[in-house]
């Protein structure tokens, strides 16, 4: 029983996680219209710059206002530079243009630090664990991820449905025109809900760094799975990312939990390894392709 | 008109006679790994211009292609696997080392892993379709690095590139011509199937698909068959690129590879028939050109294909026809 | 215009011949992995062999040599197309680099066909150490299953009677469980295939916890070991069950990049930078004054190449056109390697012994791996009977 109580946790922090990144890919998206590959190069900026706040100044909190200063710097020259340029072009164009964003980040990064992966300290006030119930323990650090990553749904939550700019975000993810031909300054609209995806992902990567790998291409790895979320949940919904995000992290965790067992009780011990394994990598795929033939839009589609 | 007609006509054929004599020039100037690269971006323009029959022409952005380049190479792989261990695979399907049996079966296969796909996809529209589309690829993907059979992560070595009675398929010149030859015909191929009735139902599709329905056409059927024969042709490509290289592994059905291969038809010019094929020559000297300079080349690439997306409209094919126009 | 290449190429050999005395500097082809997130496998590999090169002042063995290296970017086509060019183009014979098993399966075959010479400084797949093996082929770092079969060997040494074995879904993970239980003669009470991107292994410790092993065996390289380690010590996992591991889990760059949490865990290894022998010393010395990052068993395997190469270019002379004579020559690892015994096995992959280290805080309380007691003496590799060289 304190298994599964410690694998939904696991679920539910590694969802959080995937919420940081979605929420703000799924606003670039649905606000913006734009496909942008790139996010993950922003969640690795973040990574790397907050490691050498920290290596520096030797401060967690410092770390993380420089990952996100970093990503925000980021973020808002990309879309000055690029982005801009892109609004009125399609999707193919937008792919293109950032798919090269990765590979100049990626190689900008390698000539400033290195090749080697970089260590992040944990910070020491985090570190250890703590029993839950007894029987349960689990590593604190981790369950700040998932206090961090909840106060952000909060916020945006109090951001989007209650303030002025999350009334024009709402109407811009409905009525991209609508909103334009009402007035709105569209462009300022657009580079604050970029700075603010970029923000997050910046956050995000900071958080991650002491539990993954701080290296070139991490970015890449999480990329698909965000964008998985972000369809599932629905494109320009803040609210589908939050759930999607929570029932992939935890559909992936038990999957990769629970099903090569269930699976040896009915074949052979290395086979139902190789299957179950192969299963699990392709969960989140098959869930989201089930999700679309059944809900084409998502499950909380923004647009009518 | 007439005149441009003519001027791409002899274009097409100064192409042909360059392609046709690359070997030999390769050689006299001493170069015969140009051969080699050549062939690379043939191979790599079958595949380009089949996803640019669905991306350019029919407006539907398939993130997933690579897995029918992929499938592709590995029929060629399983069935020269099972050739040289004399095991029929599934216990009744006999391997084989022939070209002119595994190139069909190729084609046959990822047709129909493409029937299935779209079936599927095609159900849905927009960034749906991209995001589905690339889940099934990344599932095949997964698939086949979780075969030990079949070299899992590590790859298919083929020790021996597929015979053709007559060719010695041992000499990279041959594999060439093999490749270019399978070229032209695929690119006459679909020049017609572009320039038929059915390539102008695929646009009209394109611009809008409630017109279309409007007028009476089955959206879906025109959709699914376009997506099918665009399959089929990365097949091809596949199965050739698994001959040359005499290697098929599961890198070659990663969405990075679907990605690329969008890069090239955009590169070379989204809906173009020949764009693709300029697309990859492009792509692929740039990153060897760059490679060989400096081990920072991926910074160059990407500056490039920034330039090209930001100034171009239209990619390489659309820069050349501007500054051709100008010169007229 | 196939004549027409024979008599170039004859025209050429005679000329060389002729120049032979002349020194004309040997061409050695190194492709290798330089981008993306393993690219500092290659790096440490290509900087290893050119600490060689540069001991002897640009020479290996007396022979003046040209290293040209380029990357391969982890894809097995950009690999072929470079050894192409290399081959054809540029008339290189001797081949080395490659840090992967999927590229060398794309690569290597057409080397050896082309009648040029391998010697890899790492990726040794198990096909090509058995019935594929090649009189053109050596192996200077290890057999990819003899790592694991060293770890296997030292969890028994070190007394566990249960282990929980983790390694990620491909190839080389599965070689990795497979050579681990071939020499643990213990209990396995749970065997986890992760995946290759994966970033969060938080299911797979909280199955370890529950079943209750003596001993943990994982393989998880580069980046995903650094993950592994820092999520087995936030678990609280690292002070209640050892872990047991072969060195690609825990190179001097993941035991930097994971600091303090891989303190006790037991790694199997066949070269440590302790190691006291006199070439080791030099080598060792040598990183330290040229390059500030911590230096890794790749780099050690990339300096033995050259040092393979180089006494085999002594012998003959610098000759490299003779391929029959430089092979017997390079057959006779006659060099002094960096890990003390060295000599390859019949099907050219090496004969060496296996050591247990410890990661122990040393002087300065950073972690380092210090050498134990030795595993395995003169081991080969489970393929070695069935090649027919």
């Amino acid at each position: 029983m304190t298994l599964f109580l410690e694998q939904m946790l696991n679920g539910l922090q590694l969802g959080v996680m995937l919420f940081l990144m979605a929420a703000g890919l799924t606003l670039i998206f649905g606000i913006m219209g734009i496909i942008n590959l790139a996010h993950g190069s922003i969640y690795m900026v973040g990574a790397y710059a907050g490691t050498l706040v920290i290596g520096q100044t030797g401060s967690f909190l410092l770390g993380i206002a420089g990952a996100l200063g970093a990503a925000a710097v980021t973020g808002v020259v990309m879309e000055m530079v690029v982005i801009r340029r892109l609004y009125r072009r399609d999707h193919l164009d937008q792919v293109l243009a950032t798919f090269a964003i990765i590979l100049i980040l990626n190689q900008l990064v390698t000539i400033l630090f290195g090749r080697q992966p970089l260590f992040v300290p944990m910070p020491p006030l985090l570190a250890g664990s703590v029993e839950l119930l007894p029987g349960l323990v689990y590593p604190v650090y981790r369950l700040s991820i998932i206090v961090v990553g909840l106060l952000v749904a909060a916020g945006l939550y109090v951001l989007i449905n209650r303030t002025r700019i999350g009334m024009l975000v709402r109407a811009g993810s409905t009525n991209r025109d609508m909103v334009r031909a009402l007035g709105v300054d569209i462009r300022m609209l657009y580079t604050v809900v970029f700075g603010l995806g970029a923000l997050l992902a910046g956050l995000a990567g900071l958080m991650a760094g002491p539990i993954l790998a701080v290296q070139v291409g991490m970015g890449e790895q999480i990329l698909i799975t965000t964008f998985v979320v972000v369809v599932i949940g629905g494109v320009g919904s803040i609210r589908g990312a939050f759930f999607a995000s929570l029932i992939i992290g935890v559909v992936d965790t038990m999957l990769r939990a629970y099903l090569p067992g269930l699976l040896r009780q009915i074949m052979v011990g290395s086979e139902a390894d190789a299957l179950g394994a192969g299963i699990s990598s392709m969960g989140i795929y098959l869930l989201m392709a089930l999700v679309l033939l059944v809900r084409p839009k998502g499950l909380f589609a923004a647009d009518s | 008109m007439n005149g441009s007609s003519t001027f791409r006509l002899v274009l097409c054929l100064f192409v042909l006679v360059a392609l046709v004599a690359l070997p030999v020039f390769a050689d006299a100037t001493g170069q015969p790994a140009l051969t080699s690269l050549a062939t690379r971006i043939l191979i790599y323009g079958i595949a380009a211009a089949s996803l640019n029959l669905v991306l350019g022409y029919g407006g539907m952005v398939s993130f997933g292609h690579a897995a029918f380049f992929g499938i592709g190479g590995y029929v060629v792989g399983i069935l020269y696997q099972h050739y040289a261990a004399g095991e029929p695979l599934f216990g009744f399907i006999p391997g084989s080392n022939q070209l002119l049996v595994t190139l069909p079966a190729a084609i046959l296969v990822s047709g129909a892993f493409a029937a299935l796909i779209g079936a599927l996809s095609l159900r849905t529209s927009g960034v749906q379709f991209i995001m589905i589309t690339l889940a099934f690829a990344q599932m095949l993907f997964f698939l086949f690095v979780s075969l030990k059979a079949y070299g899992g992560d590590d790859g298919l070595i083929i020790r021996r590139a597929n015979e053709v009675p007559g060719l010695n398929m041992r000499d990279k010149q041959t594999i060439y011509y093999v490749c270019l030859t399978a070229a032209l015909v695929f690119f006459v191929l679909l020049w017609r199937v572009v320039n038929s009735r059915f390539g102008n139902v695929l646009v009209g599709l394109r611009q809008s698909e409630r017109r279309m329905a409007a007028i009476g056409l089955p959206v879906y059927r025109y959709q699914l068959a376009a997506f099918v024969i665009s399959g089929m042709g990365a097949g091809l490509a596949g199965a050739l690129m698994a001959n040359f290289m005499r290697f098929a592994s599961p890198d070659m059905l990663h969405w990075t590879k679907s990605g690329e291969l969008m890069v090239m038809v955009i590169l070379g010019g989204v809906g173009t028939l020949f764009g693709p094929l300029a697309g990859a020559a492009v792509f692929i000297i740039l990153e060897t050109v760059l490679a060989a300079w400096t081990e920072y080349w991926q910074l160059g690439v990407g500056a490039v294909l920034l330039f090209v997306v930001l100034y171009t409209h239209g990619g390489v094919q659309a820069l050349a026809l501007r500054l051709a126009g100008r010169r007229a | 215009m196939r004549m027409k290449t024979v008599l170039l190429a004859a025209a050429t050999s005679a000329a060389m011949a002729v120049t032979g005395w002349a020194q004309e500097p040997v061409k050695i082809g190194m492709i290798t992995t330089l981008s993306g997130p393993a690219g500092y496998l290659g790096q440490d590999i290509r900087d290893g062999f050119q600490l060689a090169i540069d001991a002897e002042g640009g020479k290996l063995g007396g022979a003046p040599v040209t290293l040209m290296v380029e990357d391969d970017g982890l894809k097995p086509g950009n690999g072929r197309q470079i050894a192409d060019r290399f081959l054809n183009n540029e008339g290189v014979k001797l081949f080395t680099g490659i840090v992967f098993s999927n590229v060398a399966g794309a690569t290597v075959p057409d080397i050896l066909d082309g009648d040029a010479i391998y010697v890899s400084p790492n990726a040794a797949p198990s096909n090509m150490a058995g019935k594929g093996c090649h009189e053109n082929y050596f192996v200077v770092s290890w057999q990819n299953d003899s790592l694991h079969e060293s770890a296997g060997q030292n969890a028994t040494n070190l007394g566990y009677k249960s282990a929980f074995v983790l390694a990620p879904n491909y190839q080389a993970g599965k070689d990795a469980i497979s050579g681990f239980k071939r020499f643990f003669k213990g209990e396995i009470v749970g065997e986890v295939y992760t995946r290759l991107d994966q970033t969060d292994f938080a299911a797979e410790m909280a199955q370890i916890r529950d079943a209750k092993p003596e001993v943990v065996f994982q393989f998880h390289p580069g980046g995903l070991g650094i993950t592994f380690m820092r999520q087995y010590q936030q678990a609280g996992l690292l002070d209640a069950v050892p872990m047991v591991v072969a060195e690609p889990s825990m190179d001097g760059v993941i035991l930097k990049a994971v600091g303090e949490a891989a303190i006790g865990v037991n790694v199997s290894s066949h070269w440590n930078s302790d190691f006291d022998n006199e070439a080791n010393k030099a080598f060792v010395a040598a990183w330290q004054k040229a390059y500030d990052r911590p230096l890794t068993y790749y780099a050690s395997q990339g300096y033995d190449a050259a040092r393979a190469i180089a006494s085999a270019l002594k012998a003959t002379g610098g000759d490299i056109e003779d391929i029959g004579a430089f092979r017997d020559a390079l057959r006779k690892a006659d060099f002094q390697s960096v890990r003390g015994k060295f000599a390859f096995g019949p099907n050219q992959h090496p004969v060496q012994d296996w050591y247990a280290l410890k990661v122990v805080a040393g002087e300065d309380g950073k972690p380092v791996l210090r050498t134990g007691a030795r595993i395995l003496e003169d081991h080969s590799d489970a393929y070695a009977s069935d090649c027919a060289l």
